[in-house]
């Protein structure tokens, strides 16, 4: 009986666990209890992933009321495949987090870290899920709030001023989203996404086109597309270790899996592509971002904000993927979602060791760290040969469909480009392998030795997935297709 | 031309207090003010949904006889999550301000970056 209300427990399970970390109160009990409520949510969504593939798309009436009267969930290819990763990294990512949170956040306010983690996880989760407009705001707004406070958590101050403009910035998108969605009801009375599809009349009425704009820009602000980037490099730089892993490697890729529904699902590619051309904008600004954002971070000496930059240019190659509109290119962007965050969540929990034992993650200190802490720079340089996309990771799977998508079309110039994109990828990466293996070792650094196994474990789990997907691609680029296949198939 | 300008008078308010909202965030760097503007600027946005449901001479949606024409009282409903949403937000932004103050001794954005790059 439980497997029916899969959907809704999917969100309800952390949600109701969060107010309960507050009463727990007590340190190891809530920690432990968050760890197990992670699982239990990642164990759902994998239920769900495999019913969907199995059965086709799953409808859920919240509390028996049926759609557009009710609020309802809907689960497909590609809303299963999101909840799977941002599921995982969530629950990676907190098994991870113990022994990272001790060296960054005082104890006492870890039950307060679970609560908002727990708020987080289910804003990113009901995104994925739902079918209904408004609600997808109010989750949205869910997540962004909860990753305000998360990033404001760090002992760093600089985390505060960084936090606030993303508070700004993030508020400014999500309202223009509400704006978007409002001039959407006007024009048409429902706020059920796949009513809407079919009522939106899609010539010609300049309500639909002023909304199409309002959610276009809203929703690039959320995923940090350039030119609309500046509040990430700062947030995940001087935000927690722990908070960084998973908001780098869920948040903006949440982002753009709703941009996906708006232009796919609502809209429709033959509006978006077709009548408004927005491929045309897309793809200029997609790779002036993959450029610009690779060359900044070639020139960081704070490896966390060099990341963070290289993550604007991760989601130029995804909204690429998108403006090529076709399947192979929208196959090439949902696969990137799912192995960007495979990557960048490892990258980052590899980052997170280094702070733990280094106290620093500046490339001046990272001197000789390749053998002072040889299992998590084997990690990071993994993670980064993925960046590259170096055949046998999950990177290279990427830029394969990417390329393919491009010659499809007979872009060759695209296909060149990406593949000059990738020299700069290498450039940024090198010099972290240059540094940590080729120099010598700082004097006083006797005492740094390898991150505990509590930590090294979680990471090396999601790097050993990016070579697991990058070998074995049937299942990842498999369920993408899918996904693909259906959006471009018309409604969800 | 005159009835459309006039008619919609709503639309009007609703895009000037956007604009003005939307203006004070980018132009101020007092921190304080930036949560005021966004304030103005998600408010404008509730006066535009509210705008939407309302009918001229229609009643709340009341089953009797006597009415015939109700307003829509979705919007408004909506609205109201919304506004609990905006008071958050404020809540977290200017718990935020009182810990920048604490930390930076100021709330001038180019003071706090100054402080940082020196």
């Amino acid at each position: 009986m439980i497997g029916q209300h899969l959907p809704v427990l999917q969100i309800i399970v952390p949600l109701i666990a969060a107010p309960l970390c507050i009463l727990l109160h007590r340190r190891s009990p809530v920690i432990g209890f968050t760890i197990l409520v992670c699982w239990l949510t990642f164990g759902a969504s994998l239920m769900l992933l495999e019913r969907v593939l199995a059965e086709g798309s799953i409808v859920y009436e919240m509390g028996g009321w049926a759609a557009p009267w009710g609020i309802e969930y809907r689960v497909d290819a590609l809303s299963a495949f999101v909840l799977v990763f941002v599921s995982a990294i969530g629950a990676i990512v907190m098994t991870y987090a113990p022994r990272s949170l001790v060296s960054e956040i005082p104890e006492a306010r870890h039950y307060l870290f679970c609560s908002v983690y727990l708020l987080c996880l289910t804003g990113l989760l009901g995104i994925a899920i739902t079918g209904d407009l408004f609600n997808l705001f109010v989750f949205l707004e869910i997540s962004a709030l909860s990753s305000y406070v998360l990033i404001a958590m760090g002992g760093d101050r600089r985390s505060l001023p960084a936090a606030f403009q993303y508070l700004v910035m993030g508020t400014i998108g999500a309202t223009f989203i509400l704006i978007g969605i409002g001039l959407m009801y006007m024009t048409t009375g429902t706020l059920n996404m796949a009513d809407m599809a079919a009522r939106l009349p899609t010539s010609g009425v300049r309500t639909v086109l002023v909304a199409f704009g309002f959610l276009t820009v809203g929703i690039s602000l959320k995923m940090a597309l350039f030119p609309l980037h500046v509040w990430l490099p700062n947030a995940y730089a001087y935000a927690p270790s722990v908070v960084t892993a998973f908001l780098a490697a869920t948040a903006t890729k949440v982002s753009v899996y709703i941009f996906l529904r708006f232009v796919f699902s609502v809209f429709g590619s033959e509006f978006v592509f077709g009548a408004r051309a927005l491929d045309a904008i897309l793809m200029p600004l997609s790779i002036a971002g993959i450029f610009v954002a690779s060359t900044v971070a070639i020139f960081q000496t704070d490896i966390k904000r060099m990341l963070a930059y290289s993550s604007v240019a991760q989601i130029g190659y995804m909204t690429l993927g998108i403006s090529f509109a076709s399947v192979t290119g929208l196959t090439a962007g949902i696969v990137h979602l799912f192995n960007h965050a495979l990557m960048k969540g490892g990258l980052f929990m590899a980052m997170g060791c280094i702070m733990f034992s280094l106290h620093s993650v500046q490339l001046e200190d990272m001197r000789g760290l390749g053998r002072r802490m040889p299992l998590t720079m084997m990690a990071w340089v993994i993670g980064g040969l993925g960046l590259i996309g170096v055949p046998l990771t999950v990177g290279f799977v990427s830029k394969w469909y990417l390329i393919e998508a491009a010659l499809e079309r007979d872009w060759w110039w695209v296909a060149a480009l990406l593949l000059a994109s990738s020299l700069l990828a290498l450039a940024y990466v090198w010099r972290v392998v240059e540094t940590a293996y080729f120099r010598e070792p700082l004097d006083h650094d006797g005492e740094v030795r390898e991150a505990p196994l509590s930590m090294l474990v979680p990471t090396w789990i999601l790097i050993g997935a990016t070579i697991v997907f990058g070998v074995m691609t049937t299942r990842s680029a498999g369920v993408a297709r899918l996904a693909a296949e259906v959006l471009l198939g018309g409604a969800p | 031309m005159i009835d459309t300008l006039i008619g919609s008078y709503n639309y009007w308010i609703v895009i000037f207090l956007m604009m003005t909202g939307f203006y004070i965030v980018i132009s101020r760097g007092n921190l304080i003010k930036k949560v005021i503007g966004l304030n103005i600027f998600q408010t404008s946005v509730f006066l535009l949904y509210v705008s939407i449901g309302k009918i001229r001479g229609g009643t709340a949606p009341i089953m009797s006889d006597d009415f015939t024409l109700y307003s829509n009282p979705l919007p408004g409903v909506l609205i109201l999550t919304a506004i609990v949403v905006g008071v958050a937000t404020t809540a977290v932004a200017l718990a935020l301000v009182v810990r920048i103050r604490e930390a930076y001794e100021t709330i001038e954005e180019d003071e706090i970056y100054g402080q940082d790059s020196a």
